[in-house]
């Protein structure tokens, strides 16, 4: 190598001389000037669930001030929480797919598919109310399962493939139904467990549901599985390039399958909640959850590119959706403004992440 | 250069045909230990295709691999980085949101010792952290500060460093490198090709696949030109110009005709 540079130098360019005299640091980090546009900038990048956060905290604030004690008081809170259970149980399941890069228009008719399953295996085929809830839950999984292969195996848009199954799940719920409601006398007599959700405790006159206890305890869980597993580095990696997941030796069709099938199971749940909520098991609820829960999601900060958002943004989320609508109806306002303000939000919420993910 | 000497990597008559087109004719390929080997051809020429089927990422329909001289049969990306085979590519396959150690351990993370790790599979994330930085600094690459910084914060020079140091870090034998100062400036490829050197120099086998003639003269030891599916000529950078190098690929010249011939052919 020594003495070959006499024919080095004649075809290396200039340019390269003058580089290799210059300084060898790609690109130190300059402790450069800041506007605070630029600070709040970095801020809310490094820190995903700040914006929601302060949004939840202004609101909280601004409605103590104009409805007074009747907003600010433990019951009321744990009112709110509540309201929110169900879309924070299925904004969970909807976190991990839009981590994904996806969407899942079916969460709401998973749940109400699986309350159904759930009620029917308790009351009309008489099984143990463990195993209907356990039964329950696999026909989540199962859902999940189906739309975990049309998007894998199938490479179809999860928008579209979720649009299809929402259809097919909703149908196949009417069907297995009969469109009937099975009424909360029937289940109070035959399978209590399945209200257990709706069971309130009470702490220092707020009433806490065990529904509301279950989501906290299913935010946690999902919170270490996606920050301290491998599992969950590799689904932000794969929401955010596939491409380079997959040349990293990640398996992205199984962590796709897999989040798929997590969210089908936790949808189930939301139906343990539904049926603990309205006492009945009725085929018609939770019309709009499946767009509720994108909303919590999106409120929550969590890009729809996928990749990039925290799980406990979604329950700020869900917290911000459910405090606006609180507020606003103890204020006395028409239902039609909570809707105009939720649609608001979700704009600004976008916005947001627009600007908050360029680099 | 001894021929007899013992190879690293060494590949013989690959085939792979895709319909019609052929990517590769028979081509044959060494690497010797602690060289930096570069390997040149025109577009098309199917380097591209002989180093993914080295890589693991393509299987040829014929011919050997063998990796310190036992045959291997790589199936995937995987199997070639289980044999110690580590490849930066082009686009660096890096995940911009997750942080300069997770990039490094994606794939591979460290889980704690004990109960937490086995039923709780709770990442290790001081070690995987504290290793990182440990592998950026013997790199040169702390000026890198902030480990906990997300890859996309990062400017095109240190993202290929944070690609490289990740090969270099895992590999055991051989880092192959896809044109690893295609996108960047000239300072910032100055750094990565002193990191190229280091690598080499910490005992690896570095494969440099560039069009970029300077810089292959400058850093390679040996030089594979590629031309049509096969191993056309391997030269040095001390024996041949950069003309004649460009005038072997693109078939200009005949590499036997040169005062200094050619090693294979």
């Amino acid at each position: 190598m020594a003495n070959s540079s006499t024919l080095k130098t004649t075809e290396t360019a200039d340019h390269e001389l003058v580089a290799a005299s210059a300084s060898g640091e790609v690109a130190s980090f300059e402790a450069e000037k800041l506007s605070l546009v630029e600070k709040g900038h970095r801020f809310f990048h490094a820190n995903p669930t700040a914006a929601p956060a302060i949004v939840l905290l202004l609101a909280v604030i601004v409605f103590s001030l104009i409805i007074g004690d009747r907003f600010l008081t433990p019951f009321n809170m744990s009112l709110i929480l509540q309201q929110v259970t169900i879309i924070g149980i299925l904004g969970i399941a909807q976190t991990l797919i839009i981590l994904t890069a996806g969407i899942d228009l079916s969460v709401g008719a998973i749940m109400v598919l699986t309350s159904v399953v759930m009620g029917k295996m308790a009351i009309d085929i008489g099984l143990p109310p463990e195993i209907s809830l356990l039964i329950g839950i696999a026909t989540g999984a199962l859902a999940g399962y189906i739309n975990g292969l049309l998007v894998t195996l199938f490479r179809l848009p999860p928008f579209i493939v979720t649009l299809g199954t929402w259809n097919i799940f909703f149908a196949l719920n009417l069907w297995y139904s009969k469109s009937e409601t099975i009424r909360s006398q029937a289940i109070e007599q035959t399978a209590p467990l399945l209200h257990w959700t709706g069971r309130t405790i009470e702490l220092f006159g707020a009433k806490l549901t065990y529904g509301s206890l279950l989501m906290l305890a299913l935010f946690a869980l999902i919170w270490y599985a996606l920050n301290w597993t491998a599992w969950g580095k590799h689904v932000y990696a794969t929401g955010d390039d596939p491409g380079a997941a997959s040349l990293a030796g990640i398996r992205t069709n199984r962590i796709l399958m897999s989040v798929y099938i997590v969210a089908g199971a936790i949808c189930a749940i939301a139906a343990w909640a539904l049926i603990g909520r309205i006492g009945s098991v009725s085929p018609q609820a939770g019309m709009t959850a499946n767009l509720d829960s994108i909303t919590a999601v999106v409120i929550g900060g969590c890009s729809l590119f996928g990749g990039r958002g925290s799980i406990f943004g979604t329950l700020i989320g869900a917290l911000v959706v459910g405090v606006f609508r609180n507020g606003l109806a103890l204020a006395g306002v028409d239902v039609l403004w909570q809707e105009f303000t939720v649609g608001l939000l979700i704009i600004v919420a976008v916005g947001m992440d627009q600007w908050i993910r360029r680099v | 250069m001894n021929i007899e000497k013992a190879t690293v990597l060494q590949a013989r008559g690959l085939v792979k045909r895709y319909g019609h087109v052929t990517a590769l004719d028979g081509a044959d390929f060494d690497l010797y230990p602690g060289e930096i080997l570069a390997v040149i051809g025109d577009n098309g020429a199917g380097k591209s295709s002989l180093i993914k089927a080295l890589s693991g990422a393509l299987v040829p329909d014929r011919g050997t691999v063998k990796l310190d001289n036992e045959t291997v049969n790589f199936k995937s990306p995987m199997d070639a980085r289980n044999a110690g085979i580590e490849t930066v590519y082009q686009n660096l396959a890096v995940a911009p949101s997750l942080d300069i150690a997770d990039n490094l351990y994606l794939g591979r993370e460290q889980l704690r010792p004990g109960i937490l790790g086995t039923v709780f599979r709770m990442l290790d994330k001081k070690a995987m952290h504290d290793n990182a930085r440990q592998k950026l600094s013997e790199l040169g690459l702390l000026t890198i500060q902030n480990i906990n910084q997300a890859v996309e914060t990062l400017s095109g020079g240190q993202r290929q460093g944070v690609a490289v140091a990740r090969s270099a870090a895992f590999a055991k034998h051989v880092v192959i490198m896809d044109e690893p100062t295609a996108a960047l400036g000239v300072k910032e490829s100055r750094r990565v090709l002193n990191l190229i050197k280091d690598v080499r120099d910490r005992g690896l086998s570095v494969v440099l696949i560039s069009h970029n003639m300077p810089h292959v003269f400058e850093v390679a030891d040996r030089i594979h030109i590629h031309r049509l599916g096969k191993r056309h000529a391997v030269i040095r950078p001390d024996t041949h110009t950069m003309s004649e190098a460009v005038a072997i690929m693109t078939g200009a010249l005949d590499p036997h005709e040169h005062a200094a011939g050619a090693f294979a052919a």
